[in-house]
């Protein structure tokens, strides 16, 4: 029985081992193939990382986690100086009210705005939308689903 | 052989009637009245609608009432004369109704009469209800309106409808119905293939105010309930438009707006167009609703850090916090007597409907599921709708403001919610 359980411990943390390994290696990688020639068209910046386009939030919460910030510094450094206008939908899980979720959607959004303007990104490229618990990702009725849920998608 | 052919006839009529009708009854009061609905007389081709049925299933629906079946029935009288109290006493029946329909120039005519069979006399002496072909339903409505309040002495809700939202996936799609308060004769006021959400009546019955995100965008509409014809109200870019609430006089529409930086509740005067905000808080502010007199405005606001409920007197600007149990309150609506406020109550874990006392502060849970939401108070005060979820469907259900009786209304095609009471017409 011990063995069994430290076999499983043992093979999670080889899991977690590759899987951060995995994600900090790829902050590191240059731009996939195929966004490559974009950017030499552009004659823009020869690296452009690949960003993810949604950002998490904690439970009832609408302020930006460490995360979060990280991955809305990237989108900054892309956007300053751009004339892109960006979409920023926010969103909340399905629990409690629907205009409440609404307003959590659009508090979330704001926070993402207000932090790209405080990079330097033009304000008024950035539009904040709230659809609250209308637009669920994941369907499903537990933490996994709900975690999922709460969100502010970035939309180029 | 007469008594056969009758039993055919309910038994049919009954069939038709199967998919309207399953109102679940939850719980009852403990001590349901016993009523016995007797088939009512019509010497004619079958109806479409079975008006003895509804009555039953409209009184049933208020939990205060249990119907005796037809097939538990031992005579079916169709007048005073016919009535022999010892068959009703029998079945434990302690009120009656009798009645007959009859047809002329395309008008049908019912006449009834209500009964104590504990005291052996008429409650009620003949009344005559009477519509057009499409309004046999509403015939029935009407004497469950009569009966209910002759007994009870409230007023009863059966002649009022509700609003609701009905969503669809995979395509998504929401549409706004009205219906009868017992979910039959839906019809879509308008669909869309963006969210719809927050839907009330004006105070008067005859518009709707609602969100819609047709334009990708959310916007306030209003729109006439027997015309169709929609107004967009707010459009403010990049803001929330939403949580519409009618003032008492119809005059205002109270709302959240986000257009000034922070979701704030708002109130626009329909006839000047002039927008007034109302609070001022770095926190969210939002679901306005009025106070029964228009003198003040309950809002939610996680100014406290978890969302509870607030009341603003719009005179001074005085606010006041209104909820201090659970850790979540919000989307308050106040009962038409004034004395309670409804609203989604959490506590541990479980999402449910709670009434608060508003003199005493007792909050008192009224429904046993978990994310309920969305309540909505009957006019006459003693019931309100919400919505909540079986098997991962989104459907309604009623409960009695005292939580003695709890009912579950039909299921529809697609996840329901949001339902908006109408007031009386």
């Amino acid at each position: 029985m011990i063995t069994k359980a430290m076999k499983y411990g043992l093979t999670l943390a080889v899991v977690t081992t590759f899987l951060v390994g995995c994600s900090s290696s790829d902050k590191k990688k240059p731009a996939p193939v195929a966004a490559a020639p974009v950017a030499v068209e552009q004659a823009a910046p020869v690296v452009e990382k690949q960003v993810a386009n949604v950002v998490y939030f904690d439970f009832d919460k609408y302020d930006l986690t460490p995360e979060a910030r990280a991955i809305l510094l990237a989108h900054a450094e892309k956007l300053k100086g751009a004339s892109t206008s960006v979409r920023l939908e926010g969103h909340a899980d399905e629990r409690g009210s629907r205009e409440y979720n609404m307003a959590l959607g659009e508090k979330r959004a704001k926070a993402v705005r207000d932090f790209l303007a405080l990079q330097g990104v033009k304000a008024a490229s950035l539009e904040t939308v709230s659809y609250g618990e209308e637009r669920p990702v994941a369907t499903g009725h537990d933490e996994t689903s709900y975690s999922q849920n709460r969100r502010v998608e970035v939309k180029y | 052989m007469k008594r056969l052919f009758f039993m055919l006839v309910i038994f049919l009529s009954g069939y038709a009637q199967a998919q309207l009708t399953n109102i679940t009854i939850s719980k009852g009061v403990d001590n349901p009245t016993r009523i016995a609905v007797v088939p009512f007389g019509f010497s004619g081709p079958k109806l479409t609608e079975d008006i003895p049925d509804i009555i039953r299933n409209d009184l049933n629906f208020s939990g205060q009432f249990e119907s005796i079946g037809v097939d538990k029935m031992i005579s079916y009288p169709q007048s005073e004369s016919e009535i022999r109290y010892r068959d009703w006493k029998a079945i434990n029946a302690e009120y009656l109704v009798v009645g007959k329909i009859t047809l002329a120039n395309g008008r049908y005519t019912a006449s009834y009469e209500l009964y104590d069979v504990v005291q052996q006399k008429k409650v009620l002496s003949t009344i005559t209800v009477d519509g057009g072909p499409e309004q046999l339903r509403d015939i029935a409505h009407r004497i469950s309106d009569k009966v209910y309040e002759t007994i009870t002495g409230i007023r009863g809700i059966f002649s009022t409808k509700i609003i609701y939202v009905e969503a669809f996936s995979r395509p998504a799609k929401s549409r706004l119905m009205l219906s009868d308060v017992d979910g039959a004769r839906p019809r879509v006021l308008f669909e869309s293939k963006q969210p719809l959400l927050s839907p009330v009546w004006s105070p008067d019955g005859t518009r709707v105010a609602y969100v819609s995100f047709e334009t990708e965008r959310p916007a306030i509409y209003v729109q006439n309930i027997s015309t169709g014809k929609r107004e967009q109200v707010t459009n403010f870019k990049g803001s929330l438009n939403g949580a519409p609430a009618w003032s008492p006089d119809g005059q205002k529409l109270a709302m959240v707006l986000s257009k000034d930086g922070n979701p704030e509740i708002y109130t626009l005067d329909l006839t000047t167009r002039v927008f007034t905000r109302v609070t001022n808080s770095f926190a969210i502010d939002t679901e306005p609703s009025w106070t029964i007199d228009g003198t003040g405005i309950f809002f939610t606001s996680d100014r406290g850090v978890k969302p509870q409920i607030y009341k603003v007197t719009l005179a001074s600007g005085i606010t006041e916090r209104v909820t201090f149990d659970g850790d979540y309150n919000a989307r308050g609506r106040v009962s038409p007597d004034g004395k309670s406020l409804v609203m989604v109550n959490k506590r541990t874990s479980l999402y449910q409907i709670a009434a608060q006392d508003l003199k005493t502060g007792n909050l008192r849970i009224l429904t046993e599921t978990n994310y309920d939401e969305s309540p909505t108070i009957a006019p006459n005060g003693a019931m309100l709708m919400y919505a909540t979820s079986v098997g991962g469907k989104g459907i309604l259900g009623a409960v009695s403001l005292d939580a003695r009786t709890r009912v579950r209304l039909p299921s529809k095609q697609g996840d329901v919610r949001e339902p908006a009471w109408s007031p009386f017409f």
